[in-house]
């Protein structure tokens, strides 16, 4: 589904990836781990198209296609979705508008009829429930005045609703309580299908005894720089990121 | 013969000399007694200059080089035909029709009001309701310290009159349309409006300033609003001059005792334009909702003034203004708020946003609080910056085009000074004279 090969990308002149390679494919859950700066929330808006960040070498094809080659919003058409680290406060702008807009764009792009009003309402009453979504959550300004929490539900609700392929998670736990956690596990897991491939970037390995990884990558300094099931989650947890970087910075000399 | 007024050779004070004597009222001995004071006002005070701290960052230089003249009754053709854009949907309302300053009864169209509603031109209302008049005209605008307040009460002939007695709800909005059409010189007018609404009523009151063609004149409008106690009444100002005109206008308004008043001010068009709006919250426990959205491109400057004095205790108001400014265009939010030393338990908030479309694109935002009380909440907060790049990224990534997303932001800004109108017909027309603002602007981008 997704290949990434020798990715470099540098953001004002800085260059953040650094030869990255990763192959996903269907029905596969991968996630990534890493410190602080290591270019995570990079990875994952490069996939999405952010313009900021500019690739300089390497290329990323998605079920065939260039993905380098097509805006951010026909990637999102052609099935990939990022929850967002810090999901964007737009004041004046009903989550549920917002939502029904991308819904049905999407929907065009396919060559689908939008959704009516009422058809629109069933789904998201639907998805609202599992997510533990209220009426006021929706009619809402997207995610203004939001708790993290909220931020991150609401997140995946998106990602319910507009049903991606390929599915990045960028640190959705992070800042969760274990109840929220379990909510957003469940959104991600009811999702699971093996048609649909996950990115779930994290911190902490907590997430993933409810997500649990096919294959789980440590990026270091922009680069992976191990691989392994989903056990190097618990190793990490135990022993911290420094063993890696000494083992990188090893490497190098 | 016409009348033309420079600033050279005492032109206005001959010109004065000549007005008065074929102006509306001119037997009135009230009347030209407040006539002759405002010029002699106008004449000591002189047009304000960016010395001055109130009008800083507006030159009116350009008005006060100009020679204008005061165009006469009945000389220009406008038929019905030409009124149909600057319309709202719906049913028929009450609406005055001034051409070149002159009321058309031709033109205009008088409906049904509740029993002891008066809408009229105020040259007939001289005439007819000379005790109103008498006792509330020029009582509440400051001739006395403002030049174009002064200038216009010197040389008031005609605009709306609306009466309002107690207890009466007025359902359908009532609408002041001024239209300005071609001369070959330059001309002025000094619109007049002057609204009494006694205690207990609901009305909601649109003045409309348009061009049918792209000439240049000065607007120079005086609003006075009394508002009694436990009103509630909504004013709208549409702006529509032409690109080369001059609008100056003062909406002065007087609240009584739990009285609530919105004032929206929608500025669309002119070269150079100032919204004065000043509402004195003389009675207890007053709102005041003061909302606009001005939007300007090419070399447009738009100027909004405001001065909300609470006088009385208990008093909410609330101020919104949202700039988006284009082109090498300027904008101005100059936000006053005075509380006098009775006004406790004031709470007063004041927000200007703004949203630069444009490298070339200036706006100077100012607050300015005098607090003579102790007890009171007054906030502030302006805000300058473009459209949100996070913003219009966040949207994208859901699937939303470029353009649309760009759209529904920029519309999601400019909806928040007009969600709240009250009245759906003026909602539409104003959302649509947005939407058409922002379709020219692409076009212009296009091409
Ligand atoms: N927009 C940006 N401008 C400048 N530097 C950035 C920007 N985004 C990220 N960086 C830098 O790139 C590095 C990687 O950041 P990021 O991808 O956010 O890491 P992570 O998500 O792994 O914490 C950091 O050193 C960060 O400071
Ligand atoms: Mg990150």
């Amino acid at each position: 589904m997704l290949e990434i090969k020798n990715l470099h990308v540098s953001v004002e002149d800085q260059e953040i990836l650094k030869g990255l390679n990763l192959t996903v494919n269907a029905g596969e859950v991968h996630s990534i781990m890493g410190p602080n700066g290591s270019g995570k929330s990079t990875l994952a808006l490069v996939l999405a198209g952010r313009e900021s960040y500019k690739v300089t070498k390497g290329e990323i094809i998605f079920e065939g296609k260039d993905l380098l080659e097509l805006s951010p919003e026909d990637r999102a058409r052609e099935g990939i979705f990022l929850a967002f680290q810090y999901p964007v406060e737009i004041p004046g702008v009903a989550n549920t508008y917002l939502l029904r807009e991308a819904l049905n764009s999407i929907r065009k792009y396919r060559g689908e009829e939008p959704l009516k009003h009422v058809e629109f309402g069933r789904l998201a009453k639907e998805k609202m429930k599992v997510m533990g979504i209220s009426d006021n959550l929706l009619k809402r300004a997207v995610n203004e005045g939001f708790s993290g929490g909220e931020k991150k539900r609401n997140e995946i609700f998106q990602m319910q609703i507009l049903q991606p392929k390929l599915a990045i998670m960028d640190e959705t736990d992070s800042g969760l309580d274990i109840d929220a956690l379990k909510i957003v596990a469940n959104g991600v897991n009811a999702l699971r299908s093996p048609e649909r491939a996950f990115i779930v970037i994290t911190h902490y390995q907590r997430i993933l005894d409810y997500i649990v990884p096919d294959f789980v990558h440590v990026l270091v300094d922009g680069k992976i720089v191990k691989s392994g099931g989903k056990e190097l989650a618990l190793e990490l947890e135990d022993k911290g990121y420094g063993w890696l970087e000494e083992e990188k910075i090893a490497a190098n000399n | 013969m016409s009348i033309t007024l420079s600033e050279k050779d005492n032109g206005y004070m001959e010109g004065f000399s000549r007005f008065e004597k074929t102006a509306p009222g001119s037997n009135l001995g009230w009347l030209k007694s407040i006539r002759e004071h405002a010029i002699t006002k106008f004449s000591e005070l002189g047009f304000p200059t960016p010395r001055d701290e109130d009008w800083r960052f507006t030159n009116v230089a350009p008005i006060a080089r100009s020679s204008f003249h005061i165009p006469l009754n009945g000389i220009d053709q406008v038929s019905a035909a030409d009124l149909t854009p600057f319309q709202f949907e719906g049913q028929q309302i009450s609406e005055l029709v001034f051409i070149n300053g002159h009321y058309s009864a031709e033109l205009s169209t008088h409906c049904t009001l509740p029993e002891g509603v008066i809408v009229l031109n105020l040259a007939e209302a001289i005439n007819s309701q000379e005790d109103i008049l008498k006792e509330n005209l020029a009582k509440y605008a400051d001739f006395e310290n403002e030049a174009f307040t002064a200038l216009n009460t010197a040389f008031m002939e005609d605009g709306g009159f609306i009466y309002i007695p107690k207890g009466t709800v007025v359902e359908e909005p009532i609408h002041l349309l001024y239209i300005s059409t071609a001369g070959d010189k330059p001309s002025i007018t000094n619109p007049r409006n002057l609204i009494i609404v006694e205690d207990n009523c609901e009305a909601n009151i649109i003045e409309q300033y348009v061009s049918l063609d792209e000439n240049i004149y000065l607007s120079n409008v005086v609003t006075e609003m009394v508002v009694g106690e436990n009103s509630s009444v909504g004013h709208y100002l549409i702006e529509l001059e032409s690109k080369k005109a001059f609008n100056i206008s003062t909406l002065r308004v007087q609240q009584a005792r739990s009285s609530n008043m919105r004032s929206y001010s929608v500025l669309l068009g002119g070269s150079l334009v100032r919204n004065n709006i000043h509402p004195v919250l003389a009675g207890e426990g007053c709102n005041s909702l003061i909302n606009g959205l001005y939007m300007s491109t090419h070399r447009q400057h738009m100027d909004n003034y405001m001065k909300i004095e609470h006088v009385s205790p208990h008093c909410d108001s609330r101020q919104l203004y949202n700039g988006v400014l284009d082109g090498r265009s300027r904008g101005v939010f100059h936000g006053r708020i005075i509380v006098h030393k009775d006004a406790q338990k004031t709470d007063a908030k004041q927000t200007n946003r703004n949203l630069l479309l444009s490298d070339y694109a200036q706006v100077d935002t100012k607050p300015q609080l005098e607090i003579y009380a102790d007890d009171v909440k007054c906030t502030h907060g302006a805000t300058i910056g473009q459209i949100d790049e996070n913003a219009l990224f966040y949207l994208r990534s859901r699937g939303i085009s470029k353009e649309a997303s760009r759209d529904i932001i920029l519309n999601a800004f400019t909806n928040e000074t007009l969600e709240s109108m009250t009245v759906d017909s003026v909602k539409k027309y104003c959302t649509n004279l947005v939407a058409d603002w922002f379709r020219q602007r692409e076009q212009t981008l296009k091409s």
